[in-house]
């Protein structure tokens, strides 16, 4: 998967080439080649941090609207500010976590981001450490990735950083890679969620500011620190300038990780796999919402226009179901990976996800009650967790309800008349994590 | 003032707040057993348990100042706090002493409660599991004499009793959801303890 | 209403602390309202003047400290 051809690595006063402004071929590099000395060649060294101006990277990550690329999209200079400030008030060194475990089954682009550039994810990684006064790098990956690996590789192919990074495994969890749920980990080896109450900005590993960044968000914040935030936006679009990874998967004839510029036609995306827009598709991931190809052709790939739109851009997948595809059948299965992948530490997430699973499945079998008790437990259940996975779920449920109860309500009367379609084989990954339905516990009110 | 009205004064707020402990002790088990009824749901039971304790506080510093103040004894109120110092039965008073100081370290710990961790709160919240023992047999072996005596028996045997019985519920097999849904939480998501580079 | 405090009052819980006791409920149900499995429904805002007292005895009266008043700037 790869954009325009990309202009011939020269020199340019002893330099390497910029990528051409108008590329799209930034964070993979095309053909072979992800060692430290291709990497030095077709971008350059990485510029030293401007370290005694404090604020100096959150102003130019400021200026480049970089905003995070693992699911929140919340604007990374706000929260390097944010640690910056941290370090200021507790006179302690701030602890930079590059988060690389991409726990989302739909999404592969992390996995090939490191597989392909792994030095761009450390450089940005050291670039943040050393603008945040951080005197440690971790590389949080699950335990049996082959990217743990290739990290190792990675870190000792090039020179010494000046700074302690290490390449942590976490359990293979969805829950595990959640920000907190990471500090809390290197902290006390439980993989869970550690909630809001505690802002990890501030008080996180070792009790120290901590800043967590997706890789994918690292890399871009390594190609702003080299070309600046005039590059970064000469792609894209001006609300969101420059590019994202997308995670292409489904019943697409190419299956893949594309890298595009924000703004670009969902058409035009999935043409990069081979596919055209029709019927369904799960966009965002797993917490992502469902959307009717045909309707969203036009819609240009960007956070903002995706979700004015009623889609989301969440984690950076688009799966495309097959003709004949049921959002209901996949929504019920996403359902159940959701019930069983919680940390069980909060009453509304441990008793609510299994009961919405439960009703979506009913639902699916013809239960016409389901709907109601769908519409009742889904705004109960939204927000009330320790972190996100409850309203993850209840997103991705609500969208498959208004999808059911709108556009393809056709399907959802044929459920009904039938208990059930027959649909192709499922689509939507799901990982290894999918467990049987014993598993679940439907908690009733003492 | 009489002396024989303060020492009978002593023994009988010392029994009195052995009730009232005893009650306090039932109902903080209550609470945390989630015991509540219709007509007396559990916001009631901690209520109960808070309002008791101030009452019995107040029976013990009268039960303190009485037995100090009625000078039969060699007793002052030093001895209130530091206990096995007393020249009148060290061991037996001793033992009322070192109950005093846990409940001034439970009181203190939960006037504070809000300002200190949950864990902190609730490792001296339990030394009540210690006072309530101590303050029982401080009334048992004083050698006032009233100790010994049946009625004074039948009030100790009475309060254990009741006591045990909050505890026999307390320890019956926690069959709540939410405690039951936690417990699959560590099979799920074992905790590691060994872990490179954290 | 004349607000004197420039600050409001609103609840909060830590859903990983929460136990489901109930209690919270109990002493102020005007405001606190136990979902279908007994976890705690909070209202969003800031809390009317009247309910603060009882706010703070619905506070003090969770066994496990999870519910807690926050000081919130009002805008």
């Amino acid at each position: 998967m790869s954009g325009p051809a990309r202009a011939p690595a020269g020199t340019l006063n002893g330099r390497a080439a910029i990528p051409r402004a108008t590329s799209t071929a930034r964070l993979l590099p095309v053909g072979a080649g992800s060692s430290w000395a291709d990497h030095l060649a077709r971008l350059g060294p990485l510029p030293a941090a401007v370290t005694d101006a404090p604020g100096h990277l959150a102003q130019v990550l400021h200026a480049s609207g970089l905003m995070g690329r693992g699911g929140a999209g919340f604007p990374t200079g706000r929260k390097v500010s944010s640690v910056a400030a941290a370090v200021l008030r507790s006179r302690t060194p701030a602890v930079v976590l590059a988060n690389c475990c991409e726990g989302d089954p739909t999404s592969l682009k992390d996995r090939v981001l490191i597989e392909r550039s792994p030095q761009l994810v450390i450089d940005g990684a050291l670039h943040a450490a050393a603008a945040v006064d951080a005197d440690r790098v971790v590389l949080a990956v699950h335990e049996h990735a082959p990217a743990k690996a290739q990290l190792l590789a990675a870190l000792a192919d090039r020179p010494d950083p000046g700074c302690e990074v290490t390449v942590v495994g976490v359990p293979s969890r969805y829950v595990a890679s959640e920000a907190t749920a990471l500090v809390r980990y290197l902290n006390t080896g439980d993989a869970r969620p550690a909630g809001k109450m505690v802002p990890i900005w501030e008080t996180g590993v070792n009790g120290r500011p901590t800043l967590v960044d997706n890789a994918e968000t690292l890399a871009q914040l390594a190609l702003i620190a080299r070309f600046g935030p005039a590059w970064f936006g000469s792609v894209g679009t001006v609300a969101e300038p420059g590019t994202s990874l997308v995670t292409i998967g489904g019943a697409v004839p190419r299956a893949g990780v594309v890298e595009v510029a924000h703004g670009t036609p969902l058409r035009a995306v999935l043409a990069r796999a081979g596919a055209v827009p029709a019927g369904w598709a799960l966009i965002g991931g797993l917490a992502g919402r469902w959307v009717e190809l045909p309707a969203f052709a036009e819609i240009g790939y960007s956070t903002g226009e995706l979700a004015a739109a009623g889609g989301t851009r969440g984690v950076g997948s688009i799966i495309v179901l097959p003709p004949g595809g049921c959002v209901l059948t996949e929504t019920v299965r996403i359902l159940r990976f959701h019930a069983n992948a919680g940390a069980r530490q909060c009453g509304p997430c441990m008793f609510g996800l299994p009961a919405i699973a439960a009703d979506m499945a009913a639902l699916a079998g013809g239960d016409r009650g389901a709907l109601d008790r769908l519409r009742r437990r889904l705004p109960v259940i939204d927000g009330r967790g320790a972190c996100g996975h409850p309203d993850g779920a209840v997103a991705v449920a609500a969208s498959a309800l208004s999808v059911l109860t709108g556009r393809d309500s056709a399907h959802l009367r044929q459920h009904r008349r039938a208990r059930g379609c027959q649909p192709p084989p499922s689509v939507v990954p799901l990982g290894a994590a999918e467990l049987s339905p014993r598993s679940l516990s439907t908690g009733v009110r003492s | 003032m009489d002396t024989q009205i303060l020492w009978y004064a002593s023994r009988a707020t010392g029994a009195v707040s052995l009730v009232l402990f005893t009650a306090v002790m039932v109902l903080g088990i209550a609470t945390a057993g989630r015991l509540g009824f219709a007509g007396f749901p559990r916001a009631a039971v901690l209520r109960l348990h808070r309002t008791l304790t101030l009452t019995a506080v107040a029976f013990i510093a009268v039960h303190i100042v009485t037995a100090i103040g009625d000078g039969y004894v060699d007793l002052n109120y030093w001895d209130v706090l530091v206990p096995f110092g007393a020249g009148f039965d060290p061991l037996w008073i001793g033992l009322g002493a070192v109950a005093i100081d846990l409940l001034i370290a439970i009181g203190i710990t939960s006037a504070l409660r809000r300002h200190l961790s949950v864990a902190v709160w609730r490792v001296v919240h339990f030394s009540a599991y210690a006072m309530w023992p101590l303050a029982l047999l401080h009334g048992f072996g004083n050698s006032g004499g009233d100790g010994h005596r049946p009625w004074m028996v039948a009030l100790d045997v009475a309060c254990v009793t009741a006591v045990l019985a909050a505890l026999a519920y307390r320890l019956r097999p926690d069959g709540h959801p939410d405690t039951m849904a936690r417990r699959t939480a560590l099979a799920v998501h074992p905790v590691q303890n060994s872990g490179a580079g954290r | 209403m004349k607000t004197i405090a420039r600050k409001g009052v609103v609840l909060r819980v830590d859903p990983i602390a929460c136990r489901a006791h109930g209690l919270c409920a109990e002493e102020l149900p005007e405001a606190i309202g136990l979902d279908e499995w007994g976890y705690p429904i909070l209202p969003s805002g800031p809390l009317p003047r009247e309910f603060l007292r009882r706010a703070r005895a619905a506070a003090a009266a969770c066994p496990v400290l999870a519910l807690r008043l926050q000081a919130q700037a009002r805008r």
